[in-house]
This record gives structure tokens, C-alpha cells and sequence, in this order.
């Protein structure tokens, strides 16, 4: 009994730490944000030199507090209101884990762990960068911590305790109990959230009055690195939609979804402005501004994710505070940066000059266009908010309207981007990039005419898909080939093998961008699909496949039960292999789910389902065949994966001083 | 505790299926424009779900009507008509383009014609700046050096 009560006594100590770390936090996020910003003013090195040991400090902090709520769930501590709400006992390790960020509580403090994560790694990796610089980006980051902690600590502590402990916790969603959507809120809020290093940059440079392509050079790697993670995060999302929701629907535009889009949209409209303002001192306000709206869309992706104000118009009633909050995050930070950009915007000349058919003019274009339909999302997003409060109309915008307004930009895109990508700087001859592209537009055309050819239905979705995904997959061969000069072909691919990772970051992320189109295209325009009552040891055909149903069992898992069919999987006489779709009860949740049975492979998916018994004995099931689905989250990958190449290219780990070096002497002091 | 897991299983629904195999129409033409249809319908008690995805029941009603309104012989449009007069257009899950929402439908269009627009007259000024002669150009070639000297 003693013993117990030490056990317990400590446990509570835990969670103590950890809101006092939370509380620390918050105040040396305080000092942080006033005494650089004082000090870079003033020319104050001493006080410019706190920036760095208080990021450090904040990031420990939040970090103790991350693991002292982590520990609650994990040991269960049911006097923490939060483990009550999302735990239970006989839940999985993994997901009592997963559990800390599954709520909105949990999951405000990954975002801050993860946004003192990255203020602490601008300070200790930010050691080139002019020290005014440095004292402002993360003065910057800092304000933005505050504001965060702030809403955390007042609207949404995690570490309220129960007056009365119960005896067991209420569970998790049992939706969210599974590994695809426990990694998926990390990877979406690392890119997120990265995104607020970008725009610190941003702000500090606006406050020095100077952005030169060292200031590119600094941002770039801070975009690329949110970027990738984005990509991630969403791919993980929209997999993860894939095989739990019960019917393989891989992206619903459904306004949660386009919160982390938007942001991934600019992040990538940025990456390539980088890049100009980087090579050809041009795009600079321009730029600026992106840096500025990445984040804006990811805060503002908080505020639709955090109100519910669009989902249900009425969960914002339900929590006024926490909405308002964030609303007036999102103002001060968006409003003072704008302010802030209109008043120095004006300051940052472009010196770089090019022609009309030029890689710049290329990459304005692409710029443009992701722009654009980040802004087409975002319109339809809260159209039916501004419907609702301007015109009085309940309407809905669902994925109808968003497939209509957003693929023309995507099929453009990807129309110039191998074109866009070979051109070189300054001034080009369209005539001689298509030359070079000739044969990867014939193999494209080809394939996409055999496509069209071979399928019975009279889409054009399907071969339209393959046509551009091949087109920009041979696109980026002809990019990397291109770079290698003449000669035999054994020494141009060792020369391409040669090429520095930059490039082959780049080819690779579009030759991704073309598995991931083709992949949607394709699985949208010839998926099949069979619904039928059935009989056990009955086989039917669908497709090329036979499918059985051999048996049906009810079984027990650790925190629910469960009815698991059997189904076999045919061809002509031959078994091939048994799948076990289920159909879940999660009691102490009270919830359903449907855990389909995938059978993965690289032409095609084969998705089975099984549904309620029928009044005959028979049972529902659903038997999907799904063409080319893994690529879509593969293509995903390999951008990332382009994005990684890119971000180890040597310029990153030994130029950076150097660029630090040239580009110092030119530096004029704004004040 | 097996026994209570049970009655409580007992208890919650089991998810039904989103299309169910009774509700497929015979003729498989009708079935296919009832698919069609069903994917633009908003399930009014879903957050964000077609009704041809959903496992509510209004949506299996909702299912069940636009059937029903097919077999009668109403074409496409007459069967949403029906359905937009007793629900309302929330239930579109493409918003039609009247009144205010033409902004909604002008917008991409016009936003990429404005766009198009500030980047022609962007890179038109750039591709001046080329032709003026003198300091411009120098500045240039000196960003380009400190280009070249940083890699």
C-alpha cells in the first residue's frame, strides 16, 4: 500500500513537471521574442546573443513537457483529465502512445514541440548567418511560440486534472487506432509547422531591409525540409483514408484535408521562387510574400481544423474561445507581416534580368499556377461560410466542384514542367528544349494512345493520366541525360551518375509528381467494383478474379470484437490467396469500424470488404479492383525522397558560408 | 466482462455497407446514372460524404429515392430537382452557379487570368531591364559573379 502510494505520488509529481515546463516555457518564450528584437535594434550584441541558449532552453522545456503527458498516457494516469477522455487500459502500447497527439489538447502541444524544435535547430545550425539576422529569426519564431503557448495554457491545458480519478479511461477514436494515422499528425505538423521557420526568415528579412540570395540560400532548406514532411504527412493521410474507411476512397477534399494541402501547395510554389531568387536575384517581394502565406495557410489550416468553424458550422459555437483565439493569432501574425511587406516590399530591388522564354519566366509560371489553385482550394474551402453569413445560403462545396476547378491547373502544370524544367536561365529557345523532350513526348503520346486503345469505357481520364505521368517521368530523364554533354552513352551515365544531388532531387521529385498523377488518373478512371450478397463456399467472378467466401468467424481483439470473413482469392482453378476482411465493435468507444482486406500489388489492388449477414444466411460483400492504387502514395514518396537528394546537395553542407562570404559586402543596414 | 462486451455489441449498429446489395437496381443502366448522381449528394447528417459513400441511414433512404425517382422515368436532372426542393441545395455536393456562387465557379479562371497577367507584365519589365543598357546589366553580370564565386 505505501509502495503504491510512492508509485503514485511520483506519477503525479510527473505530470506536475510537466505543466510547470510548459509554464517555464511560455516565459522564456517571452524573453526570447522581446530581448533579440530589442537587441538587434539597438546593434545590442549581447542581447542579441540570447536568441540561441533560449531556444535551446525552450525546446528542452517543451520537450520535458511533451514527455511528462506522454508519460501519463502511457502509465495511464487516469487523475489527467485528457488520458480519462482518450485512454483505456487495454489499449495497445503503440496507440496509448499515439493517443497523446490523437486530441486537440495533446495535439497543441506537439505543434509547439515540434515549432521549438525548429527554432531550436535555426539556432544551433544558424551559426553563418549574420548575427542581426539569426536575432531576428528566432525573435520571430519565438513571438509565434508565445502566441502558441499562450492558447495552449489558456484555452487548452492538457494537464487539467480530474477532482475523482475513474476507474478506466473512455479510449481513443477507434478510427485513429492505427499505425498509418499515429505517424500521420507528426509528419504533417513537422512540415506544418517547419513552414514558421520560413516565415521568420521572411519577417526578420523585411526588418533588415535585405534579402539577396544568401537569404534564399538560408530559406531553401527550411522549405524543402516542411515540404518533404508535408508530403508525407498527407500521403500517410490519404493511404491511411484508403484502406480504413472501408471502401478505398484515397482524397475527399474535405476542408480538414485541404488545411494541410494549401500550405503543401505554397510550400512547393516557394521551393521553386526560392530557387530564382537564389540563382537570378529576381522574384525577391515575391518570394517574401509566399514565405509569408505558407504559413499564414498553415495557421489558417489550424483555425478550420481547431474551430470545426467550416466542417460544422456549429462546432464553433460549441467552442467560441479557442476559435476566436487562433482567429486572433492568425491576424496579428498575417496582419503585422503585411504590414510589414507593404512598407518594405518596395526596398528589395531585382537585379536579375531575363528573357521571355527564359527558365525564370518558366518558373513564374509555375508559381502562377500553384498559387492559383492553392487559392481555388482555399475559395472553395470556405465558400460555404461566406454563403452562409453573406447570402444567407446553406450550400456545400464538395469534391465535384473542387475535381472540376482544381485538375486544369494540375494537367497545365504538368504540360510545362518538363519543358520549364530544362530551360536554361536567362534566355532559351522553346524550339530547342522540345527537341531535346521529342522522344519522351512520343513515348508519352504512345502509351497514352495504347491506353486509350485498350480500355473499354470511352474516359479519357485514364490515358490523359498516363500520357502526363510518363511525360514527366521521361521528361526527368531527359533533364538528367541532358546535363551530361555528348559522347558515347556508357560515359554520359557515369557522368549522370556524377551530376550533383541538387539535380537529382529535382528529377526525381518530378518523375514522382508523374507516378503520383498517374496513379490517381488511373485508379479513378478504371476501377471495379462488385456488390453482391453471397454464400459461403459460393464463388463469383469479378474481373479476372474468382472470389469465395470460406468462412465467417467472430473473434475477440485486445480492446474490441470483432466478425473476420475468410475470402479466398481465384484464379480459374487455383487458389491464390486469403484475405480476412473484418468488421470491428469497439465497446468502450462505442464504434464501429471496417477493416478491409487488402491484397496489395504493383498493377493492382485487390480491396475486400464484408458486410452484414443477410436474412437468407447469406453475407454482403464488396469486392473492389483497384489499377495502379500504390502509386499514388509512392509517387509521394519518391518526391519526398527528391526533396532528401536535394536537401543533401554538397552547396547545403559547405556553401553556405561561402555564399555568407560573397555576399557580406554588398550588405547595407536598414536602420 | 465477456458477456458485457458482448450485449454491448449487441447494442451498436454494425456499420452497414454504403451502397447495400439490395438497393442495386436491375437495369444496370439506371444502376449506373443512380451511382452517378448519388456521388454529387451530400449525406446531411455525414460531415463531409457523399451519399454513395455513406453508411447512414438518411443517406440509404436518400439512396433508396433518387432509385425510386429513376425507375419513374425522371431524367438526371428532375431526379436532383426533386431532391434539391425538399432538402435544399446543401445536399449538392457541386454547388450550381447561380447567384453568388458564380463567384465561387468565376474565381480560378479569373484569378489565374489576373495572375497570368502580373507575371507577363513581370517578366516584360525584367526582359527590359535587359535591353536598357549601362548599370543594369552590369549589376546583373555582378550578381551573376557573386553567384559564381559562392559556388
Amino acid at each position: 500500500m505505501a509502495l503504491a502510494d510512492i508509485g503514485f505520488s511520483i506519477r503525479t509529481m510527473i505530470t506536475e513537471l510537466g505543466h510547470f515546463a510548459l509554464i517555464l516555457a511560455f516565459a522564456v518564450a517571452i524573453v526570447q521574442m522581446v530581448v533579440p528584437l530589442v537587441g538587434a535594434h539597438k546593434g545590442w550584441s549581447g542581447w542579441m546573443a540570447v536568441a540561441e541558449p533560449a531556444a535551446t532552453v525552450q525546446f528542452l522545456l517543451t520537450a520535458v513537457s511533451f514527455a511528462a503527458l506522454t508519460h501519463a498516457f502511457v502509465t495511464s494516469d487516469f487523475s489527467v483529465q485528457l488520458v480519462v477522455a482518450n485512454s483505456h487500459t487495454a489499449k495497445p502500447m503503440l496507440y496509448k502512445v499515439s493517443g497523446v497527439w490523437g486530441n486537440h489538447e495533446g495535439s497543441m502541444l506537439l505543434w509547439v514541440l515540434i515549432l521549438t524544435l525548429f527554432g531550436a535547430l535555426a539556432a544551433w545550425f544558424g551559426g553563418n548567418l549574420p548575427p542581426t539576422l539569426r536575432a531576428r529569426v528566432l525573435g520571430v519564431q519565438s513571438a509565434i511560440a508565445v502566441a502558441f503557448f499562450a492558447f495552449i495554457l489558456f484555452t487548452s491545458n492538457p494537464f487539467v486534472r480530474m477532482a475523482i480519478p475513474p476507474f478506466n479511461g473512455q479510449d481513443l477514436n477507434p478510427l485513429l487506432q492505427d499505425p498509418g494515422l499515429a505517424f500521420h499528425p507528426p509528419f504533417l505538423y513537422l512540415g506544418y509547422v517547419g513552414l514558421s521557420i520560413c516565415f521568420s526568415f521572411a519577417v526578420a528579412a523585411l526588418i533588415e531591409g535585405r534579402v539577396d540570395a544568401a537569404w534564399a540560400r538560408w530559406v531553401r532548406p527550411w522549405t524543402l525540409l516542411s515540404w518533404m514532411f508535408l508530403t508525407v504527412g498527407i500521403a500517410l493521410g490519404s493511404w491511411w483514408a484508403y484502406y480504413e474507411l472501408g471502401w478505398g476512397g484515397f482524397w475527399f477534399w474535405d476542408p480538414v484535408e485541404n488545411a494541410s494541402f494549401m500550405p503543401w501547395l505554397i510550400a512547393a510554389a516557394l521551393l521553386h521562387s526560392a530557387i530564382v531568387v537564389e540563382k537570378r536575384e529576381a522574384l525577391k517581394s515575391w518570394t517574401i510574400l509566399l514565405a509569408i502565406m505558407a504559413f499564414g495557410f498553415s495557421l489558417i489550416g489550424t483555425f478550420i481544423v481547431r474551430s470545426g468553424v467550416i466542417t460544422s458550422v456549429h462546432a464553433f459555437a460549441n467552442d467560441p474561445e479557442r476559435g476566436v483565439f487562433i482567429l486572433m493569432i492568425l491576424a496579428v501574425f498575417m496582419g503585422g507581416a503585411l504590414i510589414l511587406y507593404a512598407a518594405r516590399a518596395g526596398v528589395m530591388q531585382a537585379k536579375g534580368v531575363f528573357g521571355v522564354v527564359s527558365r525564370e519566366t518558366a518558373l513564374v509560371l509555375n508559381n502562377v499556377l500553384l498559387a492559383v489553385s492553392a487559392l481555388v482550394v482555399f475559395i472553395g474551402t470556405i465558400w460555404p461560410l461566406v454563403a452562409e453569413m453573406a447570402f444567407a445560403r446553406k450550400l456545400s462545396v464538395g469534391p465535384p466542384f473542387f475535381d472540376m476547378a482544381f485538375t486544369p491547373f494540375m494537367v497545365i502544370l504538368a504540360l510545362i514542367l518538363p519543358v520549364g524544367a530544362i530551360l536554361p536561365w536567362k534566355r532559351a529557345r522553346i524550339g530547342r528544349a522540345l527537341k531535346q523532350l521529342r522522344w519522351a513526348l512520343i513515348l508519352a503520346l504512345a502509351l497514352g494512345a495504347l491506353a486509350w486503345a485498350m480500355q473499354t469505357g470511352r474516359s479519357s481520364l485514364g490515358p490523359v493520366g498516363l500520357f502526363l505521368g510518363t511525360w514527366l517521368v521521361a521528361g526527368s530523364v531527359v533533364d538528367l541525360l541532358g546535363r551530361t554533354g555528348r559522347g558515347a552513352i556508357g560515359a554520359r551515365l557515369r557522368r549522370m551518375a556524377r551530376l550533383p544531388r541538387a539535380d537529382w532531387g529535382k528529377a526525381v521529385a518530378h518523375a514522382g509528381l508523374g507516378v503520383t498523377i498517374f496513379g490517381v488518373a488511373a485508379l479513378t478512371a478504371w476501377q471495379q467494383e462488385d456488390i453482391r450478397v453471397t454464400r459461403i463456399g459460393e464463388r463469383f467472378q469479378v474481373g479476372d478474379w474468382g472470389i469465395q467466401l470460406d468462412d465467417v468467424q467472430r473473434l475477440q481483439g485486445p480492446n474490441y470484437v470483432t466478425t473476420q470473413g475468410t475470402i479466398s482469392v481465384w484464379r480459374d482453378d487455383t487458389k491464390l490467396y486469403e484475405l480476412t476482411p473484418e468488421k470491428r465493435v469497439y465497446p468502450v468507444a462505442g464504434m464501429p469500424t471496417t477493416e478491409a482486406a487488402i491484397h496489395n500489388g504493383i498493377l493492382r489492388d485487390i480491396y475486400l470488404v464484408i458486410g452484414d449477414p443477410q436474412n437468407d444466411g447469406g453475407w454482403a460483400v464488396r469486392t473492389y479492383l483497384k489499377p495502379f492504387a500504390n502509386w499514388i502514395w509512392t509517387g509521394a514518396i519518391i518526391m519526398a525522397f527528391g526533396g532528401v537528394l536535394s536537401l543533401s546537395d554538397r552547396r547545403y553542407r559547405v556553401a553556405a558560408g561561402a555564399a555568407k562570404a560573397a555576399a557580406r559586402p554588398a550588405a547595407v543596414p536598414a536602420e | 466482462m465477456k458477456y458485457l462486451i458482448l450485449a454491448l455489441t449487441l447494442f451498436l449498429s454494425a456499420p452497414a455497407f454504403a451502397v447495400e446489395p439490395g438497393e442495386v437496381l436491375t437495369d444496370p443502366a439506371l444502376e449506373a446514372r443512380a451511382r452517378a448522381l448519388s456521388k454529387g449528394l451530400r449525406c446531411l447528417v455525414c460531415r463531409n460524404e457523399s451519399i454513395d459513400e455513406s453508411n447512414a441511414a438518411l443517406a440509404k433512404d436518400l439512396r433508396l429515392l433518387v432509385r425510386e425517382r429513376l425507375v419513374e422515368g425522371d431524367t438526371d436532372e428532375q431526379a436532383i430537382a426533386f431532391i434539391v426542393d425538399r432538402y435544399g441545395e446543401y445536399v449538392l455536393l457541386k454547388p450550381t452557379a447561380s447567384g453568388a456562387n458564380l463567384v465561387l465557379w468565376v474565381a480560378g479562371p479569373a484569378m489565374l487570368i489576373l495572375a497570368l497577367g502580373i507575371g507577363g507584365t513581370y517578366v516584360a519589365r525584367r526582359r527590359k531591364a535587359a535591353e536598357a543598357p549601362g548599370e543594369g546589366l552590369s549589376e546583373a553580370e555582378q550578381a551573376r559573379l557573386n553567384e559564381i564565386m559562392a559556388e
